[in-house]
């Protein structure tokens, strides 16, 4: 087996792994064994993938094609870029820390459970490598499914209305997004995205984009964000933020700006205004959310926001910090929600009111809360501080006032965050705040630390992905040569 | 002396295997002791089906060159084969189900059911072969004939009698419809035969003759009364909900095929000249089936007319495939009619389970914990219901594509828009399936399942012919996604024998 072939290993191994875990009668600990250990093989094939990589090589690299419907020439095609190496290697770490988290807290159902965790894995890091549109659809829906269940039988209270919610909006989009996909491909003759040609058909961008800008989400296309990421469990919330939504904002660089040129710099306003927009909104609303999960939650439109910025901002800076970005906000909201999981399990709520004063005797919790909290703040130093001033950069070249919106909302960042992290950690001790409660225990820490170990890399050497995105650290011409 | 015409006995052997083993059945109903005529009659309608499904296939193989036989009566091509092949798979999943499930109350009748479900899918069988008016309108009556009986087998339970009588009602109705616009057809081109009737209109400049179109309105009425395609629909619920639910099954996936099968071949052989116009008309029809399939199915609590409005919306898609009448239409409507009755047959299959559990009409509401409690049924019915809604978790999700992509290469980017928004409608109710079976908690449940067939409290049926359906329903549907290829080959090698 070549390394080409772990492109699709890193696919089929979890979707194989769940029909196991659906079939043999495991017991529970032996069912959550074998999900963390697919998990971290994950984890392992894609360290591997990631040191062959050749960083200088133009095109597609491990791809693989096979026939799948040969009659309307779709094929059954994946590979990998730089830019994608680094979303499949956020997907399995951050499905690795989610998983575990599951295991961890002990999930009830774990075989319908790791098996929808482990298909989940394996539909997301599709979408990332998928290089042919009907495919590329069939993954972006297939992680619907898994994550449908996921909320509305592990979810809150309120579970019911926020599948619904979620799924309506998301499938709207995707509708779209089909008929888009069955037109570009019939007219050009090509379903595949490396061969496929440009196009500049505005209406099949807006059919597009209409699907991204909801996954991503970007203001006003955000309304199943608040309640979803409320109501599922904690270490979903963490998938769906950290790396669900970075879908959105990747097939926006691989699909919409990548195949479709013209509309894109015909929409650019409109799109870098629903960025600002979203950016601005999210901030504003995260300052003023009376939950944990709240703030976290619209920090997550905002970073999405600010993503979305840097790639319409259509400038090698915004390109190479929005990559950045992805990335590390991917990191530090998966470790955020699973904090914000491991304190709801010790005080039963995740409101700032009933919260308070958890730092005391409780070393770990506090450093890592603080640590991911400073991160994401964009600190000077911090891989997320990299990200943000690539993307405030990029769109300053474009304009000065999207750049000057965008540190407006930078500063917003650091109010809500620092607001988070003291309504948590500090102030008076919360009425929910027992002193039995536990400090992070090894399990938890064996999650958390590990994210903000890789965080810190990154905020060491940030090059190591803005630089080794695009060959020749070149965005703009990749994307006009379309990646090829 | 009449002349009596060759008659190729291998081409019409499928029906000959399904109408013999038949009599079997029948027979084994007086002289099979009872205690053992339901094993006896339903081992004998397996057999007869895996009879059939092999002539078939080898049909299939065998006629790479489609000719009319039997004097121009009847096609042996390979879409007749592969109608069939796929009728006697529905057949036997029938007969599986029907073992466990069909007239528990009066066992007496249970030989008689397989005897009519074999002359019905050997009705069937005969219909989509159909080559000329006459062959089709008796094969229709064939085998309707045999469905208003079983719809009403089970004339204890309240429903099933009624269903029968309606079924058999506004059937006729339609038969009397397709009666009439087959005669006006013949009136108007002095020709029964398919390719006759499109010789005569080509030669004699019939296209846009008034009794041509009116007959042509009115067969194709006739066939939307069978297809249970809007507004010919009305039937539909009613029938479903009442007809015992094996029966329900094999109605919702057989007829659609047959109907389907032999629409395309009858508007492709017959009336190629009046494309522009049944193709507008199928579009029309199709348009209200999406329309009032989903808009009715989001309101209904009985999870049988669920489906059954389920069922016209899948008509509507099945009919944008035969609306673009191209050979990709067809490709696509094949395929589509593959997976569709896999997974409506599997629906319906794990409702007979739920409901002989219960021993009530199956709601959204007593479904719930439904999933947690039977597993593999709970998994199937998942996938099926996802798969109707066109997720990627089974071929459903590709047969979607290619209708849509068939109307979009007829130009009709429209339609590909409404099929896309019946989609999106659709997803409320089959996700509210999902709901009530995985995100309720079973002690929401009012009902203890209790005596309904078998089940004395405790742990239900044992059912093992039933999960052996539902397991080749679930193999076809998940199947189909990843063998796109070699399907789609064998619908364009069928589509093949047609003229285009």
């Amino acid at each position: 087996m070549s390394v080409a072939d772990f492109t699709s290993l890193l696919v089929w191994l979890p979707i194989g792994a769940a029909i196991v875990v659906w079939v043999l009668p495991l017991s529970r600990y032996a069912t959550g064994a074998l999900a963390v250990l697919v998990a971290l093989l994950e984890v392992g094939l894609w360290i591997e993938q990631a040191v062959r990589f050749d960083f200088g090589q133009h095109g597609l690299q491990f791809a693989q094609r096979g026939s799948w419907i040969d009659d309307l020439n779709v094929s059954y095609h994946v590979g990998e870029y730089g830019f994608s190496l680094w979303l499949v290697g956020l997907t399995v770490v951050a499905m690795a820390a989610a998983i575990g988290y599951g295991f961890w807290v002990g999930r009830d159902r774990p075989r319908a459970y790791f098996g929808l965790m482990l298909l989940l894995t394996g539909a997301t890091v599709g979408v990332f490598v998928a290089q042919d549109l009907l495919l590329f659809y069939a993954f972006f829906e297939a992680m619907l499914i898994p994550l449908y269940v996921l909320v509305g039988v592990w979810g809150g209270p309120g579970r019911l209305g926020a599948t619904v919610k979620f799924l309506i909006y998301t499938m709207t989009g995707s509708l779209l997004m089909l008929a888009a996909i069955v037109v570009y491909g019939l007219k050009v003759g090509t379903f595949d995205l490396v061969d496929g040609p440009a196009s500049a058909s505005r209406w099949l961008f807006l059919g597009f984009m209409f699907a991204f800008v909801i996954k991503a989400p970007l203001f006003p296309f955000h309304g199943w964000l608040p309640d979803t990421y409320r109501e599922a469990p904690a270490e979903v919330t963490a998938v769906l933020s950290g790396v669900i939504a970075k879908v959105g904002t990747y097939a926006m660089l691989r699909i919409a700006i990548a195949k479709f040129p013209e509309p894109t710099s015909y929409y650019r306003t409109t799109m870098l205004v629903l960025s600002a927009a979203a950016l601005v909104y999210g901030s504003v609303l995260a300052f003023r959310s009376p939950t944990l999960r709240g703030v976290v939650a619209y920090s997550s439109l905002a970073q999405s926001g600010l993503i979305a910025l840097g790639l319409f901002s259509g400038t090698n800076l915004g390109y190479d910090g929005a990559v950045l970005q992805m990335v590390a906000h991917g990191l530090v909201s998966t470790a955020l929600f699973l904090i914000a999981g491991a304190v709801e399990r010790r005080t039963t709520t995740d409101q700032f009111a009933l919260l308070g004063g958890m730092a005391k005797g409780r070393p770990a919790l506090a450093t890592l809360l603080m640590t991911v909290g400073i991160i994401s703040l964009a600190v000077p130093g911090s891989a997320a501080f990299a990200g943000e001033f690539l993307i405030l950069a990029g769109a300053f070249q474009r304009a000065w006032w999207w750049a000057a919106i965008g540190g407006g909302a930078i500063v917003l960042a650091a109010m809500y965050m620092l607001r988070a992290i003291s309504g948590v950690l500090h102030e008076a001790r919360g009425s929910t705040v027992d002193d039995a409660a536990l400090d992070l225990r090894p399990g938890e820490l064996a999650l958390v630390v590990p994210l903000v170990g890789a965080l810190l890399v990154l905020s060491a050497w940030p090059a190591g992905i803005s630089h080794h995105s695009f060959v020749g650290n070149d965005p703009t011409r990749q994307v006009q040569e379309q990646f090829k | 002396m009449i002349a009596t015409p060759h008659v190729d006995w291998f081409a019409i052997s499928t029906v000959l295997v399904l109408v013999g083993t038949s009599f079997v059945a029948l027979l084994g109903a007086v002289l099979v002791p009872r205690a053992i005529r339901r094993p006896f009659s339903a081992v004998v309608s397996c057999l007869g089906f895996a009879g059939g499904l092999l002539t078939s296939i080898w049909l299939y193989v065998a006629s790479a060159q489609g000719h009319a036989v039997v004097s121009g009566a009847f096609e042996r091509d390979r879409w007749t084969a592969l109608a069939q092949i796929l009728l006697c798979g529905v057949g036997l999943v029938t007969s599986l189900v029907g073992w466990e499930h069909v007239a528990r109350r009066n066992d007496d009748h249970i030989a008689e059911f397989f005897s009519l479900l074999l002359a019905c899918t050997a009705g069937m069988c005969f219909f989509v072969g159909a080559a000329n008016l006459m062959v089709m309108f008796l094969a229709l009556e064939w085998f309707s004939i045999a469905l208003y009986v079983m719809c009403a087998i089970d004339y204890n339970a309240e429903g099933s009698l009624e269903a029968g009588l309606k079924y058999l009602i506004v059937g006729s109705f339609g038969s009397a419809a397709l009666l009439f616009g087959c005669a006006l057809v013949y009136g108007a081109t002095n020709h029964i035969d398919f390719t006759g009737i499109a010789a005569a209109v080509g030669s004699q400049g019939l296209s846009g003759d008034a009794l041509l179109v009116l007959g042509l309105a009115m067969i194709i009425a006739g066939l939307g009364f069978k297809s249970s395609s809007a507004p010919f629909h009305m039937w539909t619920p009613d029938v479903y909900e009442g007809a015992p639910t094996t029966v329900t099954a094999f109605m919702s996936a057989a007829t659609k095929v047959a109907a389907f099968a032999l629409a395309f071949r009858l508007l492709r052989t017959a009336f190629p000249q009046e494309e522009h116009l049944w193709s507008w008309a199928f579009a029309g029809i199709a348009v209200a089936s999406l329309a009032i399939g989903n808009l009715a199915a989001l309101v209904q609590r009985n999870v049988k007319r669920m489906l059954a409005y389920s069922s016209i919306s899948h008509a509507g898609f099945l009919l944008i495939g035969l609306s673009a009448g191209s050979a990709l239409g067809g490709r696509a409507l094949m395929y589509y009619l593959i997976v569709y009755s896999a997974m409506a047959f599997g629906s319906f299959a794990v409702v007979a389970a739920r409901e002989r559990e219960l021993g009530v009409p199956v709601t959204l509401d007593n479904l719930a914990g439904f999933g947690w409690e039977r597993p593999f049924l709970g998994l199937a019915m998942w996938l099926f219901l996802f798969g109707f809604a066109g997720l990627p978790v089974g071929g459903g999700f590709v047969a979607k594509f290619y209708v849509f992509s068939a109307a979009y290469r007829h130009g009709w980017t429209w339609l590909v828009i409404v099929g896309v928004l019946a989609t999106l409608v659709s997803l409320w109710y089959y996700l509210a399936l999902v709901r009530a079976m995985y995100m309720r908690p079973s002690d929401e449940l009012q009902l203890m399942p209790a005596a309904g067939g078998g089940v004395a409290g405790g742990s239900p049926a044992r059912e093992p012919m039933l999960h052996a359906a539902v397991g080749l329903c679930l193999a076809v549907s998940v199947g189909s996604l990843f063998a796109v290829g070699p399907l789609i080959d064998l619908a364009r090698h069928a589509a093949g024998s047609l003229p285009f």
